[in-house]
Parts: C-alpha cells; sequence; structure tokens
C-alpha cells in the first residue's frame, strides 16, 4: 500500500497519492486529471497504430483508487478523453466500466481543452470548473487563482543524481494552488521550469514527484533554471 | 582470373590515355571489375582503403555509357555517409570532364532541394548517388517502377559498414526491390577487407569476388610514458605533451579517440600545450554538419596539423596527405584499428603509420594484443545478426505505397535478401499484420487499418495521405533526445554548436560551465528546447557523454588479450612495469587462462569483493552484472554494488560470496534474465527504436515539424502497456531479439557461461589483487541505473537537499553498511565526468 502525503491548502488537508490523485478526507473527494481515455484510438485514426488498452489500463488504476478510498464525489479535472469524439470510441467493455464508476460515486467530469464538449453516454455531471467554499477545481490553472486545483500541464521535473537525471511526473504547489499530474496512460509530461509552468509559481513551490510506493519532494528553486 | 595484360585490351583507347595522362596504370582489380561487368556478373570487390575501390567500382559504368550512351538512369551508387555520396560526385565528375564523356551524374541526398529532387524523378541522370534512406523513400514513390527500370547496376560502397546493421538491413530489401524492378540490373559491392567475406558475398549476391591484396602492412608502434602508467582511466590525457610533439613532428596527424568526451577534453588539453598554435582542430558526431564540413575541407586542402576525431572520420574519402594516425586509448578491435589506421597514407605501396597510445595498465596489454592482431591478419566481426523485423514493417509499408502487391510475390522478394534469407512465413505474416493493423490481439483499429487488400488479394494503401505520413518518417537511424545547443552574445542570437543529450541538459544549472565544441561553455538557460550558452565561466566545467559512444572489446580481441596473459614467455613484449604487475599476479593469485574463468574473492574495510575475468566486454559485463547481484540476492550475500569494465566484473558485497560456482550457473539465463529484462532501461531505449523504425511512433507528422527529432508520444509508456497486455506482439519479439545482441550482449554472455561451465576457478583471497586493482578504482567513477535505483537515488537526493536546507538532521553513521543509502553505484556507459583540475581555455 502506497503512503499518500499530507498537504495543506486553504486550510484543508489534501492527500497527495503517490499514484497521481489528490484525496479531500474532509469530503470524501478524489481529483484525477488529464486521463486522455482513447489516445491510442485518436492517434490510430491518424495513423499511429498505439497499441489500444490505454483507456483500459488507466481505468484499471483508477478503479484501485476507488477501492482505496471509497470517495463520495470523484472529479476529473478535464483532458479525460483525447479529442472531441474519444467517448464515442469506447469499447463497449470500457464503456461499461465508466458507467459503473459513475453510478456507484457522484462523478464530475471537468471540461478540458482536449475535449470541449460533453462525453456520450458516460454518466456523471459535467461541469466547466467547481467550487466548494474553500477550494476551486478547474482544467488549467489562472494567474492569480487562489485555493485552485488544477492539471492541463502534466508536470514532470528531472532530479540531478549522481552524476544522471531522474525524471518523473509530479504534483507542483505553493500556497495558493496544486497542479496535478496526468494520470492517463499514455500521458507524457512537461518540465516544470518551462515557463508555462513555471510563471504560475513566481514565489517558488514545492515538487513532489512520483515514486512505487511514495513521493519525493522537493523545492521548485532547486531545480530552476 | 586473367593476366592484365591479357585484359588491358578490353579498355577503351580513350581511358588508357586518362590513365596514363594521370600517371596511373589501371589496377588488376579495376580492370577485373571490367571483366565481370562484361560477363554481366554482380561482382564483390574486397580491397583495402586506398586501393582505388571506388573508381573500381565505376569504371564499368563509364565505359558502358562511353561506348554506348543513353538516356535514363544506368547506375545507382550508395554510400553510408552523405558527405561521401556528395564527395564521390565531385571526385567522378574529373574523368568523366577530362574524357568528355556523355555521362550525367547527380546526388540525391535529404540535403537535395525540392526541386532538384521533382526533376530528377522525371529526367533521372545517369548515374545516381545517393544513401539508403533516400533509395527507399524513392522505391517508396509511385513513378518507382518506371524510373528503376532500365537500372544496370546498383554499386554499394563500404558494404563492410552496413551489413549486419538496420542501414544495411535496409539496403538489402530495396536492392531486392530493385532487382524485381530491374532484373538485369547488377550489384556491385565494395568492401574493406572483413572476417566475414563469405556472409559479405552473400549480402551482396555476388557471383564473383574480386580480391586486392593488402597492400604494405602498417607500421605500429606504442608510445608508453616515461613514469608508471596509469592503474585506471580511459582518456588518456596525460599523454598530450608526447602526442603534441609528435604532430609538431608531422606533417598532418589524425588523433583518433573513443568517445566524445574524450575528443573535447583532449582537444584542449592540446590546445593549452599548443604553444606554436598549430591549426588544430576537432570533429565528432555532436558537432553542427556545417562546422565538421569544414574541418573536412580544411583538412582536404592541407591547412590542418592535426584533427582530434571520434568515429565521425573512420569512414569517408581519401583526405589525403594524413602522415600518421595516433589512436588515444584502447583500440577496441583489430578491424576497427585497421580502418584507422588506413586513414594515413592512403597510398597502397606505403605503409601507414600509426602510433597507439595506451591510457591505461589494462589497455597496454590490449595494444600489444591488437599490433599482433594486426600483423596476424585476424579481422574481426561477428556474422551478421538476422535482419530486423521493424526494418521489415517500415519497407513493407514502403512498396505498398509505391504500388499494389501481392503478398507470396513480396514475400519471395524479401527472402531474396540475405538478411532476411530465413524469414519465416509466421513472421512476415505478423509484421505485414502489424502494419495492416497494429496486429493487436484486440481488433480494435480496423477502422484504421492502413492497408487494404482488393479482391484479387492484392495489398493497397490505404490513402495518399498515410502514404504521405510514411515517406517522412523512412529511416533506421533513430537518435536520442537531443538538445541543440546555441552560443549566444550580447544580442541574442549565436551560431549553433552542435547538440547534446536531453539528461545532460538536465545536470544543468545556470552558471554552470561545461565542455563542448572545443569551447568552455557556461549554461544561461533553456530557451524553446535550446540550450542557450555563452562562452567562458569559472568553476570546474562538466563533459556531455552519449549513448552508445563506446564500443565493448570484440571478442577476438579479448581472446588476444587472454592468450597473452596465460603465456609468461610472451610478457617480454610488455615494459617492465606491465610484467612486475603480471609477475605479482601470479604470484598472488593467479593468471585468468584462456577458456577457464578466474573468479577472485577478497575482503577490503568493511565489503567483500567479487572480481570475475571475463573479457567479455563492457555491455556483456553490465548485464552480467544486473544477473549476478539478483542472485547474489537472493544467496544472502547482500550485494552493494557492482562497476563493469571490458576486462573484467567488480561485485562487491555486505557478506563474503561463498558458492561462487554456482553463481554462474548457466540458468542464468532464465528467469532471473526474463524478468531483468523486462523492466530494463535498456530493453525500453531498444524498444523505443523498433517502435520508430516499424512506424508505431511517428519522427514527423504533417503540421508538426517543430520537434523534428523529438519522437511524439513517450514509448515507455506505450511499451509498458504492450507488455502488459499482448506480451507476444511482433514488436516485442523484435525488441527481445535485438537487445539479445545489442546492447546486453546476452549472447556473448550465453556463450562464456556455456565455455566455462565446470572451469571456474575461485581464489579466495586475503586481499585486493594486482589485477583488481583497477576495476576497484574504476568504482564510483561510474554509475547507472535500473527502475529501482531511480528510487534510490531519488529517496538519496531528497535526503540529501533536506539535510543541506536543515529540514531534517542527518542520520546517525552506520557501521558496517558503508553505503548507507543503498544506492548502487553501477556501470553507466558515458557517464558525464567532473573534471577536476580548472581549466583555462585558449582564446578566453
Amino acid at each position: 500500500m502506497s503512503a499518500a502525503a499530507p498537504i495543506h491548502l486553504a486550510g484543508e488537508r489534501l492527500m497527495l497519492d503517490p499514484a497521481g490523485a489528490m484525496f479531500w478526507p474532509a469530503t470524501s473527494l478524489l481529483v484525477v486529471s488529464d486521463l486522455h481515455l482513447e489516445k491510442g484510438s485518436s492517434y490510430a485514426r491518424r495513423g499511429q497504430l498505439l497499441p489500444p488498452w490505454d483507456t483500459h489500463a488507466t481505468l484499471d488504476r483508477l478503479t484501485v483508487l476507488l477501492r482505496r478510498y471509497h470517495p463520495r464525489l470523484v472529479i476529473a479535472l478535464g483532458d479525460s478523453f483525447h479529442d472531441a469524439d474519444g467517448s464515442t470510441r469506447l469499447p463497449g467493455g470500457e464503456l461499461a466500466r465508466i458507467r459503473a464508476m459513475t453510478d456507484a460515486h457522484r462523478f464530475i467530469w471537468i471540461q478540458g481543452n482536449h475535449d470541449p464538449t460533453p462525453p456520450n453516454g458516460v454518466g456523471g455531471e459535467w461541469v466547466e470548473s467547481f467550487a466548494t467554499t474553500t477550494l476551486t477545481f478547474r482544467h488549467q490553472a489562472v494567474t492569480g487563482a487562489n485555493a485552485e486545483i488544477s492539471g492541463h500541464h502534466h508536470p514532470k521535473a528531472a532530479i540531478p543524481a549522481r552524476g544522471t537525471s531522474v525524471s518523473r511526473p509530479c504534483f507542483v504547489t505553493d500556497a495558493r494552488r496544486i497542479i496535478m499530474p496526468a494520470f492517463g496512460a499514455y500521458t507524457g509530461g512537461m518540465d516544470v521550469r518551462e515557463p508555462a509552468i513555471a510563471r504560475l509559481f513566481p514565489w517558488g513551490g514545492r515538487v513532489f514527484l512520483l515514486g512505487k510506493e511514495r513521493l519525493y519532494s522537493f523545492t521548485l528553486g532547486t531545480l530552476r533554471a | 582470373m586473367c593476366l592484365p595484360q591479357a585484359m588491358a585490351g578490353t579498355i577503351p583507347e580513350q581511358f588508357t590515355r586518362w590513365f596514363a595522362a594521370q600517371g596511373w596504370a589501371p589496377r588488376r582489380h579495376q580492370l577485373a571489375m571490367l571483366d565481370a561487368a562484361r560477363a554481366g556478373e554482380s561482382v564483390l570487390l574486397i580491397a583495402p582503403t586506398g586501393g582505388g575501390k571506388t573508381l573500381a567500382g565505376f569504371l564499368p559504368t563509364l565505359v558502358s555509357l562511353a561506348e554506348a550512351p543513353r538516356d535514363g538512369l544506368h547506375t545507382l551508387y550508395i554510400s553510408p555517409l552523405k558527405a561521401l555520396a556528395t564527395d564521390i560526385a565531385r571526385n567522378l565528375m574529373r574523368p568523366v570532364e577530362d574524357m568528355q564523356l556523355p555521362v550525367s551524374i547527380e546526388t540525391r541526398t535529404g540535403d537535395t532541394p525540392a526541386n532538384r529532387r521533382a526533376r530528377q524523378r522525371e529526367a533521372p541522370p545517369n548515374i545516381l548517388l545517393t544513401t539508403p534512406e533516400s533509395l527507399a523513400v524513392l522505391l517508396s514513390l509511385p513513378d518507382a517502377g518506371s524510373m528503376f527500370a532500365g537500372l544496370s547496376s546498383v554499386v554499394m560502397d563500404e558494404v563492410h559498414a552496413l551489413a549486419g546493421t538496420k542501414r544495411g538491413d535496409q539496403l538489402a530489401l530495396c536492392v531486392a526491390r530493385l532487382m524485381t524492378l530491374a532484373p538485369a540490373c547488377r550489384r556491385v559491392g565494395l568492401s574493406a577487407t572483413v572476417a566475414h567475406p563469405a556472409a559479405i558475398r552473400a549480402y551482396v549476391g555476388a557471383e564473383r569476388v574480386v580480391e586486392e591484396p593488402d597492400g604494405t602492412p602498417p607500421d605500429l608502434s606504442m608510445m608508453l610514458p616515461d613514469g608508471e602508467l596509469s592503474w585506471a582511466g580511459h582518456m588518456g590525457l596525460e599523454a598530450a605533451p608526447r602526442v603534441m610533439e609528435r604532430i609538431r613532428d608531422a606533417g598532418m596527424t589524425i588523433v583518433f579517440v573513443n568517445t566524445r568526451a574524450q575528443a573535447e577534453l583532449m582537444f584542449q588539453a592540446l590546445w593549452r600545450l599548443n604553444e606554436p598554435t598549430l591549426p588544430i582542430a576537432l570533429h565528432h558526431g555532436s558537432l553542427e554538419v556545417e562546422q565538421r564540413r569544414r574541418v573536412e575541407a580544411a583538412m582536404a586542402a592541407g591547412k590542418l596539423r592535426a584533427v582530434v576525431a571520434t568515429s565521425s572520420l573512420d569512414l569517408g574519402i581519401d583526405w589525403g596527405g594524413v602522415d600518421q594516425v595516433i589512436q588515444v586509448g584502447a583500440p577496441k578491435g583489430v578491424s576497427r584499428l585497421l580502418q584507422r589506421v588506413g586513414r594515413a597514407n592512403h597510398r597502397m605501396d606505403e605503409a601507414s603509420r600509426a602510433i597507439l597510445v595506451p591510457a591505461n595498465r589494462f589497455e597496454v596489454l590490449e595494444c600489444e594484443a591488437a599490433m599482433l592482431g594486426v600483423e596476424a591478419r585476424e579481422l574481426d566481426g561477428d556474422p551478421p545478426r538476422p535482419g530486423g523485423l521493424d526494418v521489415l514493417a517500415q519497407h513493407l509499408l514502403g512498396l505498398a505505397c509505391s504500388a499494389p502487391f501481392r503478398t507470396d510475390d513480396v514475400y519471395a522478394e524479401v527472402c531474396r535478401a540475405a538478411p532476411y534469407a530465413n524469414l519465416s512465413r509466421k513472421d512476415f505474416d505478423d509484421v505485414l499484420m502489424f502494419v495492416e493493423n497494429g496486429g493487436y490481439a484486440l481488433a480494435a483499429y480496423d477502422r484504421w487499418r492502413k492497408l487494404f487488400r482488393d479482391s484479387e488479394g492484392r495489398v493497397h494503401v490505404r490513402s495518399e495521405r498515410i502514404a504521405r505520413q510514411h515517406r517522412m518518417n523512412i529511416g533506421t537511424i533513430v537518435e536520442a533526445p537531443l538538445v541543440k545547443v546555441r552560443l549566444v552574445g550580447k544580442k541574442r542570437f549565436g551560431p549553433l554548436l552542435g547538440e547534446i543529450e536531453e539528461y545532460f541538459v538536465n545536470l544543468l544549472r545556470p552558471g554552470d560551465t561545461f565542455m563542448f565544441a572545443g569551447r568552455l561553455l557556461r549554461f544561461l538557460r533553456l530557451h524553446e528546447n535550446v540550450v542557450e550558452c555563452a562562452e567562458g565561466g569559472t568553476g570546474e566545467p562538466m563533459v556531455p557523454a552519449y549513448e552508445g559512444g563506446r564500443l565493448p572489446l570484440t571478442t577476438n580481441l579479448a581472446n588476444r588479450v587472454r592468450g597473452l596473459l596465460q603465456n609468461p614467455s610472451s610478457w617480454a613484449l610488455f615494459p617492465e612495469g606491465v610484467q612486475e604487475w603480471l609477475k605479482l599476479q601470479k604470484a598472488r593469485s593467479r593468471m585468468p587462462g584462456r577458456s577457464d574463468l578466474l573468479v577472485e574473492t577478497f575482503p577490503r574495510g568493511d565489503r567483500w569483493y567479487l572480481v570475475a575475468y571475463c573479457f567479455e566486454g563492457r555491455n556483456a559485463h553490465q548485464t552480467l552484472g544486473m544477473l549476478l547481484t539478483r542472485r547474489m540476492e537472493r544467496a544472502g550475500y547482500a550485494p552493494l554494488g557492482f562497476v563493469a569494465t571490458d576486462y573484467v566484473l567488480g561485485i562487491w558485497s555486505a557478506e563474503q560470496p561463498r558458492d561462487v560456482a554456482k553463481l554462474f550457473d548457466q540458468d542464468m539465463l532464465g528467469d532471473d534474465l526474463e524478468t531483468w529484462l523486462a523492466e530494463s532501461s535498456m530493453l525500453r531505449r531498444t524498444f523505443r527504436n523498433v517502435a520508430v523504425i516499424a512506424g508505431l511512433i511517428e519522427r514527423h507528422h504533417p503540421g508538426a515539424e517543430k520537434t523534428r527529432r523529438q519522437v511524439t508520444v513517450n514509448s515507455d509508456l506505450i511499451y509498458d502497456v504492450l507488455r502488459r497486455h499482448q506480451p507476444d506482439h511482433i514488436l516485442l519479439r523484435a525488441t527481445r531479439a535485438d537487445a539479445a545482441g545489442g546492447l546486453t550482449d546476452l549472447s556473448r554472455i550465453a556463450g562464456m557461461l556455456t565455455r566455462v561451465k565446470g572451469r571456474i576457478t575461485h581464489m579466495v583471497l586475503s586481499r585486493v589483487s594486482p589485477l583488481a586493482v583497477p576495476v576497484l578504482l574504476e568504482i564510483g567513477r561510474e554509475s547507472v541505473r535500473t527502475q529501482d535505483d531511480e528510487e534510490k537515488l531519488l529517496a538519496e537526493a531528497e535526503a540529501i537537499i533536506a539535510e543541506a536546507t536543515g529540514e531534517k538532521e542527518p542520520p546517525p553513521p552506520h557501521r558496517g553498511i558503508p553505503d548507507r543509502s543503498g544506492v548502487k553505484t553501477i556501470h553507466r556507459p558515458n557517464q558525464t565526468r567532473r573534471r577536476t583540475a580548472q581549466t583555462t581555455l585558449f582564446g578566453t
């Protein structure tokens, strides 16, 4: 069983899970970001016949988390499907698995740039963004926002170690926001030093790199170029 | 074989006159090539460098066109190097212009402008010089049939360098295609002297072999330091003053080194000594192409006194006027050494002069063995492996892009290419299925299949869009993710210097200095995937290294080194220091034998060391290290890490390793191997290449030219999913086949384990043996990792930073567990090295 790490944002205690998800115990809320379901078939459509099991693999990992946390509410932070027609290409078995999830939990799909329209027949609710009294959940971070949980950037960080470097997907956090790593099986990453991410953390912050059983934490400053 | 006099009559008068005007006479092998052409036979010419091989290859074409001028493509010439094709074209123009022959000559490479390429398709020249990649593109075009129908001959240059590689597989498939399009076409192979002439002959499909005996044997010598020989290290920088002297005394020198990092360091070491400011240049594969071309041009023009070079100068045209070659560091193989030595004095009747400079005492043995190997002309090189299935996948799609085909016909055609002679119909069908719809057990992509079959069973490409996409991705060279390096001055835009690997960029912080392109550079920032840097800076500079930069010691040379060690009467060849070292080893332990395996174990500090004298090369030792540490873990010896050199494998552990023979049991290659391989970063790297070549992952996508060199999806993620859901997928099979011979060198390990079964000599010593000293000194210089080690590295980095920033107290010192983080220091090829001395540079 992997060890989730607690952090605090806007006075709320949130658990960062090494699987790349976040759990908010006080409200029994599980957040995952950038599932990019049906990325394989999206590429296949354009001539790159990637192995077709990416949705299956992503849902397997999500199922593990649902069993672990039994959340009351699940939020998918946007780009849940790799493209607008993604949900129509779901193989029957996978569609049924998603429906079972959205039946068993309150399930909120947040709109992303890859999936600007509501998915077809997958159940759950479709919203642009979602806010509780303390926290705001949206796909892409907004400059100057506060108490915000977002995804979109697929952050990853490379840690120099012993003359080499180890690169992993990561959470990026400061006192105002958390950017989630991408959860999908085929989702690559963007280095946190890239301006698109770095400019959201003008006063520094921390990264939590995903490990097999735990997270590894570093300050953003130690990475910054 | 005919006598030259008898054949002299067969060469047209104008050619005889031209040869005479050059002060030459046609060589025997050049005439033999003409003879083969007249007989309509395919032919392999084996001749040493400097033998006028290229002219021999073209002479029949020139003669034929002189006698019967015609339009259209007559001869296709294929070279492994773009630059070589261009240079040969230029050289060929000379006889054509001198004799005013009605022959048109053009090159076609990736650099050829689009309008000329279009014209070449409409009105091809008589002689077209190109590369395997450009040929593959031509063959994927709809007009390939008409373009090549009249082809008379195809000349494959430096065929020894292509056979057995993926580019060689591609060329063989293309030539098989050409033979279908133009059945009367002759195949002509030009090769250096090789260990397996029969295999090269089969590769070319030659009916006749013309062999030119080697010229004067090279004049080889070894240069040793005045003081004590180094125990370890591979850079050989302390030899710089003596290398400089030799440069000063000769007209033009090529200083060959083994890695790009070594080239950078040696170049700088020489410039620090370059009081008379002799023109000395640097040449290696990561420098900008224009920069390399400038150096080559300066060499050809005789404007340089020395070039420090890696294998980037191994092949290529005759630079002329090279007086000597200095090889710094281990030669690694006899063939490679001969190839390099051949760069000096490109004239057959004069001996090439070369000086070997060993960087440490093991390399003295290797240099001596290599010199004996050259003397005995014992070439190395493994027989070519079977053709890659990934290359076949690329080729099959290319064929479909050109014209619809019947599978039976194409299977027969593919089997005519030597690397695929034993291809099973099942593998062929699986590869075709992969191209068609991905070949997944889950038939998910029927809608998006790339190929379709018509009612007569012919295979077509689904759309012109897929064909266009394919042509953008042709080629079998897959590069590691690279980042361009730009020198920026006050006004932001400076020249591009070359490329370094992504991993190295991750190690740089602003202000860090590194050596590249012969300069000391200061890292400023990474901007849009370009490393921006300024000249100069302070602090210890780092040197970027590159994957695959080091070749392992060849089996053949390793055997010779073993033979020398085993036979004390040969020790007289060695300098005194080396002799004493070996005598001491013999007294303290014993010498490794020719057919046994010596394993020493001894305690030192609070660890136990196991040193195995396998002599199988670094790649094999690295794999062996991974496998042995797993077994030692299970046996309770608590291994802590290992280091691999070309000669030996050293493992250290907390407990004494006892049953050594059992550790080396052959069953090591069973389950342990499978588990390790599956997780191994080498297999991931191999899969990436296979996936790109096979077309699963595209390098170029229309409209996405920004990230030219970067693949569009993360291959590791694809690998994980595919391995889990369809472990017998054709691409995973291709990956395992590649890895067995490549990075993991499993074939060598398997051979060794069989050979030494029941012949393991375990010496239990009370302290380190003399022969083991070098490998112990290597510990800590290099490190590599497995997936598990990544986690440990992260944990260690996190803990160190937390301590340094005062967030955590350092852990109390442990006794008996020397490496408290548990991070294995494991060998990594091409490790970044920090220089110990402050470096000052010329002109900065």
